[in-house]
């Protein structure tokens, strides 16, 4: 119906295209503050710091590796498959590799961190907000963006690259038990293949990427768990708004950055 | 407390509404410096409201606060802040710390952590807790353990300015009649400051200079607990004295 009224009384429809416009400008603003002021905040302790990259790269390091691991064998089986069609199959190795380090490493990897920590975050921060302990943090002279926030952010920029480099070694370990068994390629030969080709700017590429990726995370979590409204419910809402967005956000941003790294 | 010296906190037509739910009407409320205010008022008359608009926590939809004089901003806040003590009505305290760390919160900012340690336990045994809870986990203990906690973390400095919500809910009589005194004793003296949301009639008595009866999103009624004509023991306003004898409100005329 609204749709069909920009039609029928297009100032009406140009008038609700510049509210959203701007409702999407504010928000735009609204997060990038709150990133800034997150970034900036004082009170930076190496404690914090270190528990929150425990918390958020070494715990995550199972199902980041699990999720590669599956990945890189898929890859491996597909372009196998893809490759046979014009007999082009000894390229897998290459492909696999280039697969893993541009795309599927970070993005897969950022996706299953974002379920496991943004989640978390949102909770956790969304819980403390209506018990209070934000508002008492502030009672307390303590700024929560530096005590709260901050060392989420720059524990899960740091983790994520890592997760990222773990991930995707392990992703081409996947391709190369593929390959060695069922492919048909010798140990020596798949890795040789997998060397070959590769630049260094495949493998940066992916890590900034995973940066990137690391604060959607811990802003997205951060974000909801702050602005988590009152009761259970609030916190169960902060928690899955968390995981969307902060899911959405990798794969917006990850097309933003191919795009600008890759053409 | 002289007379020339400005109230420690002047509320001026301070409003606050939730979506339909018109809580603070056109508050009006002054505490002068070293007096102790208990503000009573029924449940969700806006008592816990007021208090954390006064400290910046909720913003008004009209109205100011003004501190020490000088209306309220952000940056005035951060800095009367740090004399401020605060017992939230839950609590509030960090999940994520030991007790001794709650309490010593502030103090590990400003001193070594055996010695914040040390006071920490110190501000504890004021509230009637022993060194055997400074290293448990808040989740651990009974809830009025942990409203003696937070207490015990809101007076750890020797705040100027102290703010409590609901200070003895949840405790046993004797524990109750303890803390009251405890924030008389305080007030009495250091000559802090206090403002005291209370729904204990028996802790008014003991911890009040002053009263101030909230209802209807305005202050209804305020003033002292004994004089001879007009206190809160003989005004004939209806709504005090219901509330006052424990009648259910519905029986004022
Ligand atoms: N953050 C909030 N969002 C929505 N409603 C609120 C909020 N805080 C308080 N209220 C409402 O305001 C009213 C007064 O609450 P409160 O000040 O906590 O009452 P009390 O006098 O018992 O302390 C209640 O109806 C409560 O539901
Ligand atoms: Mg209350």
């Amino acid at each position: 119906m609204s749709a069909l009224r920009i039609f029928l009384r297009p100032a009406d429809g140009i008038r609700a295209v510049g509210r959203a416009t701007l409702a999407l400008v504010g928000l735009v603003g609204a997060v990038a503050i709150f990133a800034a002021r997150a970034g900036a905040a004082p009170g930076y302790a190496p404690r914090p710091l270190l528990e929150q990259l425990l918390r958020i790269g070494w715990l995550s390091l199972p199902v980041v590796g699990l999720t590669a691991l599956f990945t890189g064998a898929a890859l491996a089986l597909q372009i196998d498959a893809g490759g046979q069609r014009f007999q082009a199959e000894d390229v897998v190795p290459a492909i696999v590799a280039i697969g893993m380090l541009r795309e599927l490493g970070p993005v897969l990897g950022g996706l299953m961190v974002a379920a496991r920590v943004a989640s978390s975050i949102a909770a956790e921060i969304g819980s403390m907000r209506v018990t209070e302990q934000i508002d008492a943090l502030v009672t307390l002279s303590t700024d929560p963006m530096g005590w709260l926030v901050t060392p989420r952010l720059w524990a899960s920029v740091l983790a994520l690259p890592l997760l990222v480099g773990v991930g995707d070694v392990i992703g081409i370990m996947g391709g190369w038990l593929v390959g060695t068994t069922t492919l048909g390629f010798t140990s020596q030969a798949y890795l040789a293949n997998s060397w070959a080709y590769l630049e260094s700017w495949d493998v940066v590429s992916g890590l900034i990427k995973g940066a990137v990726f690391g604060a959607i995370i811990a802003l997205s979590g951060c974000w909801f768990g702050m602005r988590a409204s009152r009761g259970a419910v609030g916190v169960g809402r902060a928690t899955t708004n968390a995981v969307v967005a902060a899911s959405v956000g990798i794969l917006a941003s990850n097309f933003i950055l191919t795009s600008m790294f890759f053409t | 407390m002289s007379a020339a010296a400005p109230p420690v906190i002047e509320i001026r037509g301070l409003a606050k509404s939730f979506g339909a739910n018109k809580v603070l009407d056109g508050v009006d409320l002054s505490v002068a410096r070293g007096e102790s205010l208990v503000v009573i008022g029924g449940s969700g008359s806006g008592k816990s409201v007021l208090l954390r608009l006064v400290l910046g926590l909720e913003i008004p939809d009209r109205g100011e606060v003004v501190l020490h004089g000088t209306p309220a901003d952000a940056r005035l806040r951060a800095r009367f802040m740090q004399d401020f003590g605060m017992l939230f009505q839950s609590g509030a305290l960090f999940d994520s710390l030991p007790v001794w760390r709650n309490v010593g919160f502030r103090l590990l900012r400003e001193m070594p952590a055996a010695k914040a340690r040390e006071r920490a336990i110190a501000s504890l045994s004021r509230v009637g807790l022993g060194p055997e809870v400074a290293d448990r986990m808040p989740a651990d203990l009974s809830g009025g353990m942990r409203k003696r906690v937070a207490l015990a973390r809101a007076i750890a400095t020797d705040p100027a300015v102290l703010f409590f919500d609901e200070p003895t809910a949840g405790l046993d009589p004797q524990r109750a009649t303890a803390i009251s005194q405890l924030i008389r004793g305080i007030v009495s003296q250091t000559g802090a400051t206090a403002v005291t949301i209370t729904h204990d009639m028996r802790s008014v008595r003991t911890i009040a200079d002053r009263v101030a009866l909230l209802d209807s999103g305005r202050i209804r009624w305020q003033g002292p607990v004994q004089a001879p004509a007009g206190g809160l023991d003989s005004d004939p306003d209806p709504v005090l004295r219901a509330f006052v004898e424990g009648r259910p409100l519905d029986a004022a005329p």
